[in-house]
């Protein structure tokens, strides 16, 4: 075998030699007309198929629905709801729950604006862009009468910057972004974005930040005084500009496995979701996390039904499963975030939130920061500076 | 008569001939148009219009993508990718021609054991070997800790998430695709014509480079473009261990397409690395027949 593939080396040299000679002109329209016939026959399927389809009318849901005659393909993030979550449900409701997994809001996203049916009824998204996917006219409207567990939601997630009213996207966890660090490594509790932004010569090469455009703007944007949701040039470029100075002093860029580093000691301070830092919190009691003086995001993530979904009786019942206390408050107690869920957080084991301080903060406290919203327009712009500070050398 | 006859049978073979090749080439062919060919003419088409707001294509011409693309920071990028993939092609050479002349100079047993370690690491998921260069380069890791421990240096250096890294991981991964068309072109020398230049007095060095660096050359040539080429393109090295602060134009491109949801500007970048490609085969093939050029205007001097 290794022989083989030693030889294919030489192939791509001899190909160089007299190709193209004999050449002729009818094995090519050959080829073409054979893929053409391949492509008529891929289409004439794909027709089939599609005729198969009810025309998927009008979305008046059926609250008598057969749930059992429905099926679900839900998109989240990996570890992000219980595992054994599908099959309670579709134990108690009859309706099958298959499970899609993304790694990042842009990949659904991607997914979902890709054009055609994406086969998925439910898709986990942060708010901003549950906002941005509803703009494109992707998302159900959520029928609140088919999900009364709504009413366990604290009042103030009702009322969230990207979709008040909870129109198009029911919240399902909801934090912010801080510094996570280890007192017993800096030496100090740090209070502000700037420790990390400015970095004491000591803790350099011992800081990481996110990359992820949103948080990686957010420290910067904080600490020089603007808001989350500029879309101001001359805001933007001074965050560049402090953004290309805090580089040399970082260890990495990480959006997932900053609170390894911390444990591992390789670290000693980075920018991390309250959720992610209780990930650290939990394997080592030294790990510390802080919201800065200066402010912070709230990110809300949501779930959102979509419109070419055929199950939306189900996609309902599903979300409706998820707010339910029981349910919910297994989300903090095994995912480590915070939910909108008064009921469920109401629930949760006093001890937990004695070992995890940050999952004590209030729903008032969480909306002091800023709510993320999308930046419809200006997202090119961010995308721009955060190539520029990337590459930077 | 027996000419004619003689000319109608050789038609006949020559159109057979050609149904023969129809009928191998016919798959190949029909697969590169439909998953090579297509998608390309796809990403192309792209090229020419307005990022849709949500990712996709708002079918409205334009040729801005175009004028974006020489932006001196993603001119930079590009450069410092091109920088990065010589390096490690250059060190892959430098490694891998002693290695692959060895293994050609094995008794035939041991140079197929040889081969097969070469092609071992294949086995193991790309990733996993990558992040195994993680745990071992990071600064809490068993080479820092063995430095330190040795005492060669005081406290541990950081190797992980640097330029160097990157080449590391980018050399690790492609050696054997330098090895390996190292091998074969070695490995076909014909001995006698070094013992008749050892005859006529030339010492090693010069053997080596008149006779054996020379009829090699496509060896060294092709190998070079199996470990360039997809050095150029990798976005995983550089970002698991340049920690994200190594841009590559893999990673703009992979950005593009699924952070920045900008197709139309990502299909610029990516036929401007395609356009760079296909000029280095173009010089490939041109260098590849001058040599074998020559190589049959010695046979005929001889």
């Amino acid at each position: 075998m290794s022989f083989r593939s030693a030889q294919s080396g030489n192939l791509v040299n001899s190909g160089n030699r007299g190709n193209s000679v004999n050449r002729g002109k009818s094995p090519a329209t050959k080829t073409v007309s054979w893929v053409a016939v391949a492509l008529a026959t891929g289409m004439v399927l794909a027709a089939c198929g599609g005729s198969d389809d009810e025309p998927s009318a009008a979305a008046t849901l059926d609250p008598e629905a057969d749930l059992s005659q429905q099926s679900l393909v839900v998109s989240n993030w990996a570890g992000y709801m219980p595992e054994d979550l599908p099959k309670r449900f579709t134990k108690e409701f009859g309706a099958d729950v298959e499970v899609a997994e993304h790694a990042t809001n842009e990949e659904i996203v991607a997914k979902l604006t890709a054009g055609g049916d994406s086969g998925i009824d439910v898709a986990f998204v942060s708010g901003q862009f549950a906002q941005a996917l509803a703009e494109q006219d992707l998302v159900e409207p959520i029928d609140e009468t088919l999900i009364p567990n709504l009413e366990n939601l604290y009042p103030e997630a009702t009322e969230l910057a990207y979709d008040p009213g909870n129109q198009i996207s029911v919240p399902y966890a909801w934090g912010t972004t801080g510094l996570c660090y280890r007192e017993d490594l800096t030496g100090f509790a740090p209070t502000s974005w700037n420790d990390l932004l400015n970095p004491k010569p000591e803790l350099e090469n011992k800081t990481t930040m996110m990359a992820t455009e949103r948080w990686l703007m957010l420290p910067a944007q904080k600490a020089l005084g603007f808001s989350v949701n500029t879309q101001d040039e001359e805001e933007m470029n001074q965050v560049r500009d402090q953004l290309i100075d805090t580089k040399p002093t970082l260890l990495a860029y990480d959006d997932t496995t900053f609170y390894e580093r911390l444990i591992s000691g390789e670290a000693s301070l980075v920018q991390a979701w309250d959720g992610w830092c209780n990930y650290g919190i939990a394997e080592d009691d030294r790990i510390k996390f802080v919201v800065p003086e200066e402010g912070s995001d709230l990110w809300t993530d949501t779930m959102v039904v979509l419109k070419t979904s055929e199950n939306k009786e189900a996609a309902h019942a599903f979300i409706n499963y998820i707010l339910d206390p029981k349910i919910h408050t297994w989300v903090v107690e095994n995912i480590l975030y915070k939910v909108p869920n008064q009921a469920a957080m109401e629930a949760v084991d006093p001890a937990l939130i004695a070992d995890f301080p940050n999952l004590g903060m209030t729903p008032a406290e969480l909306l002091e920061q800023e709510a993320l919203v999308d930046l419809g327009e200006a997202a090119p712009l961010y995308t721009q500076i955060a190539t520029e500070v990337t590459a930077s050398n | 008569m027996v000419n004619q006859s003689v000319q109608t049978a050789r038609g006949a073979v020559r159109r057979r001939a050609l149904f023969e090749r129809l009928i191998y080439l016919g798959p190949g062919l029909t697969y590169l148009f439909i998953f090579l060919l297509l998608p390309l003419l796809l990403v192309l088409s792209y090229a020419f219009f307005q990022r849709g707001r949500f990712g996709g294509i708002e079918y409205e011409f334009t040729l801005d993508n175009f004028t974006r693309a020489f932006d001196p920071i993603y001119i930079d990028v590009l450069l410092d990718s091109v920088v990065i993939a010589g390096i490690t092609t250059v060190l892959a050479l430098l490694l891998g021609y002693p290695t692959a002349y060895v293994i050609a100079g094995l008794p035939k047993k041991w140079r197929t054991i040889a081969l097969v370690l070469v092609v071992l690491p294949f086995w193991t998921n790309f990733l996993i070997r990558t992040y195994a260069w993680i745990v071992l380069l990071n600064s809490e890791g068993p080479v820092n800790s063995g430095l330190v421990g040795i005492g060669i240096v005081d406290e541990p250096i950081s190797m992980l998430y640097t330029k160097p890294a990157v080449i590391v991981g980018l050399l690790y991964a492609y050696l054997p695709l330098m090895i390996l068309p190292l091998y074969s072109s070695i490995e076909r020398l014909d001995d006698e014509i070094g013992e008749a230049a050892a005859n006529l007095g030339a010492g090693p060095v010069r053997r080596f480079f008149s006779i054996t660096w020379p009829l090699t050359l496509p060896g060294v040539i092709t190998g070079c473009i199996f470990v360039f080429v997809p050095s150029l393109g990798n976005f995983i090295v550089p970002e698991l261990l340049g920690g994200g602060k190594t841009v590559m134009v893999g990673n703009l491109i992979r950005d593009q397409f699924l952070k920045a949801r900008d197709w139309p500007f990502g299909a610029v970048l990516a036929l401007a690395v395609i356009a760079f490609l296909v000029l280095l085969f173009v010089v490939q093939a041109w260098s590849s027949r001058r040599l074998e050029g020559s190589d049959v205007g010695s046979r005929v001097d001889a």
